[in-house]
């Protein structure tokens, strides 16, 4: 027997109450896409190409390539003033670039030194983070061609890639960073102190 | 936040506001009255007008200051242009951290100086890795893309028009106290603790933005990505954002503040401070983390076995007494109001501890005000002080059990592994020792 027969079937108040509960029934049955208010404006792909995020496995990296030799105009250029021309960076009043190169081997010493080459886990964010905020003074000024070899001459100095090496979208990704096992997600062991 | 090197500590103004309470600062501040002899002379009894002060303090304008506001008119409605600013005698500031760089920096809250448990707007502390922005809300929009039914772009219209929430939830800088780990090193507790803020904030469930684009199966992260010059980008786990977190676009009944991320920040109650992208623009669901530099590079813990702690984005339970602390001084034996404020990232405060024997005894404090989900609460513990040397501590249990930490337990657990290692994620319980001179100072006890 259908709702509909067995209200025809009751008396007036009856069916008033159970009216109203088929006013309700049918929002608790409600799929996600019904319940949608169908704000915001769909966006097209051609849109989402204004943007970029580049993950380990190099999705998203644009066309182009750079060798260090190229990217060592590069960085003269645009990098060296803050970050030094050895890389070396510069804590002074005003700059404060981080340092580039070196400290391989002293993150379990008393004096670790953090730089790409000794601590960041994934190449790709070198590309990533260049591309999206450097130069400091004109964040996202490169060109992906100029991004890709800077990133090339920070690796090659580093001594992660040879000299000769052309870095691309499918190279970058490969790129095995010297700490590239170094990080693990916080378990948090502090939670031991739970009374 | 560079981690490369240990910043110096800020050379502090003679006349800096932190040292608020007791401790006299130069120049006018009714505070210094505040303990002081109470006698005509002190009080600066004079007749006729006090001239406006040139320089009134930041976000006051100065007035002349009148014999008896009782004995003429004050001032006309509406002369203040329809937005009012503080008191000129309300000198509680903001103070930078000294980095090398103006623009990727940090400021500090006064921590002593607040009253009740909201942060004013325009005191919450600053983070920012490329300055503050300034954007036009009509030109700026959040897209909500990746692995999901329908990428969608929201105006600000548009995120007004959907539902909203209100809620109250602190925010704390992950780096908050990076300074203490080693040795007490910055004097007040706006700078050992002044990278806390709590607000009210408005703003649509990210629950609701996922509905209106519809997540695809596999989705586990999600990039948030700022507007400004850093153009920010953290990843963050799908379920915390389904869980609570909030597109947020108002902050103490206002728009958020520019150093806030005008027009529209996300807010992830009890996270790391660094996850609460300000000037969101876009947010990309993902199936793995992006391991974006601050992710990686940043705000991780490198420990003694040279491996780094990544993604520990809950802020533990944690506590800190403001008055009295650091840099003040009490005038002599007797009651005192210990006040300060108990957080927890995990949830409700539960209770707070307060000791004045650096730990060998603990009391009960009294909450100010019923505890909140992620938000700080404001305790008080009335002390009758002897005139003796003591060491005052506040200690948070929040409702999860946990127990707000030594430095010394927390270092047997993480290490003590050089000034730039393991900077993060400090929530011990700070120690204030009282001299017998009322003095007032960070040690760790």
């Amino acid at each position: 027997m259908s709702m509909r027969e067995r209200v025809r079937g009751l008396g007036p108040t009856a069916a008033a109450l159970l009216g109203l509960a088929q006013l309700v029934t049918p929002a608790a049955s409600q799929t996600a896409a019904e319940t949608r208010l169908g704000v915001g404006k769909p966006v097209t792909e051609v849109e989402l190409g204004a943007y970029f995020s580049i993950p380990p496995s190099g999705k998203g990296l644009p066309a182009g390539h750079g060798s260090a030799k190229e990217g060592a105009v590069v960085f003269q250029e645009h990098c060296a003033a803050c970050h030094g021309e050895k890389l070396q960076g510069n804590m002074a009043p005003g700059i404060g670039a981080d340092r580039l190169i070196g400290g391989r081997g002293s993150l379990a010493s008393e004096t670790p030194i953090k730089t790409t080459e000794s601590y960041w886990p994934y190449a790709t964010t070198l590309f990533d983070y260049i591309k999206r905020a450097m130069p400091f003074s004109s964040p996202g000024s490169l060109t992906d061609d100029q991004v890709y070899a800077v990133v090339a001459y920070i690796l090659s100095e580093g001594h992660v890639i040879k000299t000769d090496e052309t870095i691309d979208a499918t190279t970058l990704p490969k790129v095995r960073m010297p700490n590239r096992d170094g990080f693990i997600p916080d378990a948090r062991p502090e939670l031991s102190l739970y009374r | 936040m560079p981690v490369q090197h240990a910043p110096p500590p800020p050379v502090e103004d003679e006349a800096c506001p932190c040292r608020d309470g007791m401790f006299a600062p130069r120049g006018a501040d009714r505070r210094r009255f505040l303990f002081a002899a109470g006698s005509g002379v002190a009080m600066g009894l004079s007749t006729g007008r006090a001239r406006a002060e040139d320089n009134p303090p930041a976000g006051a304008r100065s007035f002349d200051v009148p014999d008896d506001p009782t004995k003429e008119q004050g001032r006309a409605v509406g002369a203040d242009g329809g937005y009012g600013s503080r008191s000129q005698f309300e000198r509680a500031v903001r103070v930078r951290y000294p980095t090398p760089n103006e623009n990727t920096s940090w400021s500090l809250t006064p921590l002593a100086a607040l009253v009740g448990n909201l942060t004013p707007s325009a005191l919450h502390f600053e983070r920012h890795h490329g300055g503050i922005p300034t954007i036009d809300p009509d030109r700026h929009s959040l897209v909500v893309h990746g692995m999901v039914g329908t990428p969608k772009r929201f105006s600000m219209d548009d995120l007004r028009r959907l539902p909203s929430v209100t809620r109250k939830h602190f925010i704390e800088c992950s780096g908050n106290g990076l300074t203490e780990w080693k040795k007490p090193t910055l004097k007040t507790v706006q700078g050992t603790h002044g990278l806390l803020s709590t607000s009210e904030w408005t703003g649509v469930l990210f629950a609701t933005l996922a509905r209106e684009v519809g997540l695809a199966e596999g989705g586990a992260w999600v990039l948030a990505e700022g507007a400004d010059a850093a153009v920010m980008t953290r990843s963050i786990p799908l379920e915390k954002l389904l869980k609570d977190g909030i597109i947020a676009y108002g902050q103490n009944g206002e728009a958020i503040r520019p150093e806030q991320g005008y027009p529209v920040r996300l807010l992830l109650p009890g996270y790391e401070g660094n996850t609460h992208i300000k000037w969101l623009r876009r947010l990309e669901v993902s199936d793995k983390p992006f391991m974006t530099r601050e992710e990686t590079s940043k705000y991780t813990d490198l420990m003694a076995d040279g491996r780094a702690r990544q993604f520990s984005l809950d802020m533990d339970a944690k506590s800190v007494i403001t008055f009295p602390s650091g840099e003040m001084r009490l005038p002599g034996p007797g009651v005192y109001n210990v006040t300060g404020f108990a957080w927890s990232g995990r949830g409700r405060v539960q209770s707070v501890d307060v000791s004045v024997d650096a730990g060998k005894t603990w009391y009960p404090a009294y909450l100010g005000s019923a505890p909140e989900p992620m938000c700080t609460v404001r305790f008080t513990f009335p002390w009758s002080w002897d005139g003796t040397p003591a060491v005052l501590q506040s200690r948070c249990v929040d409702e999860t059990g946990y127990v707000q930490p030594t430095r010394q337990q927390l270092l047997a657990i993480r290490g003590d592994h050089g000034p730039s290692a393991s900077i993060y994620h400090l929530n011990a319980i700070q120690s204030w020792a009282v001299a017998s001179t009322g003095e007032v100072s960070n040690v760790h006890a």
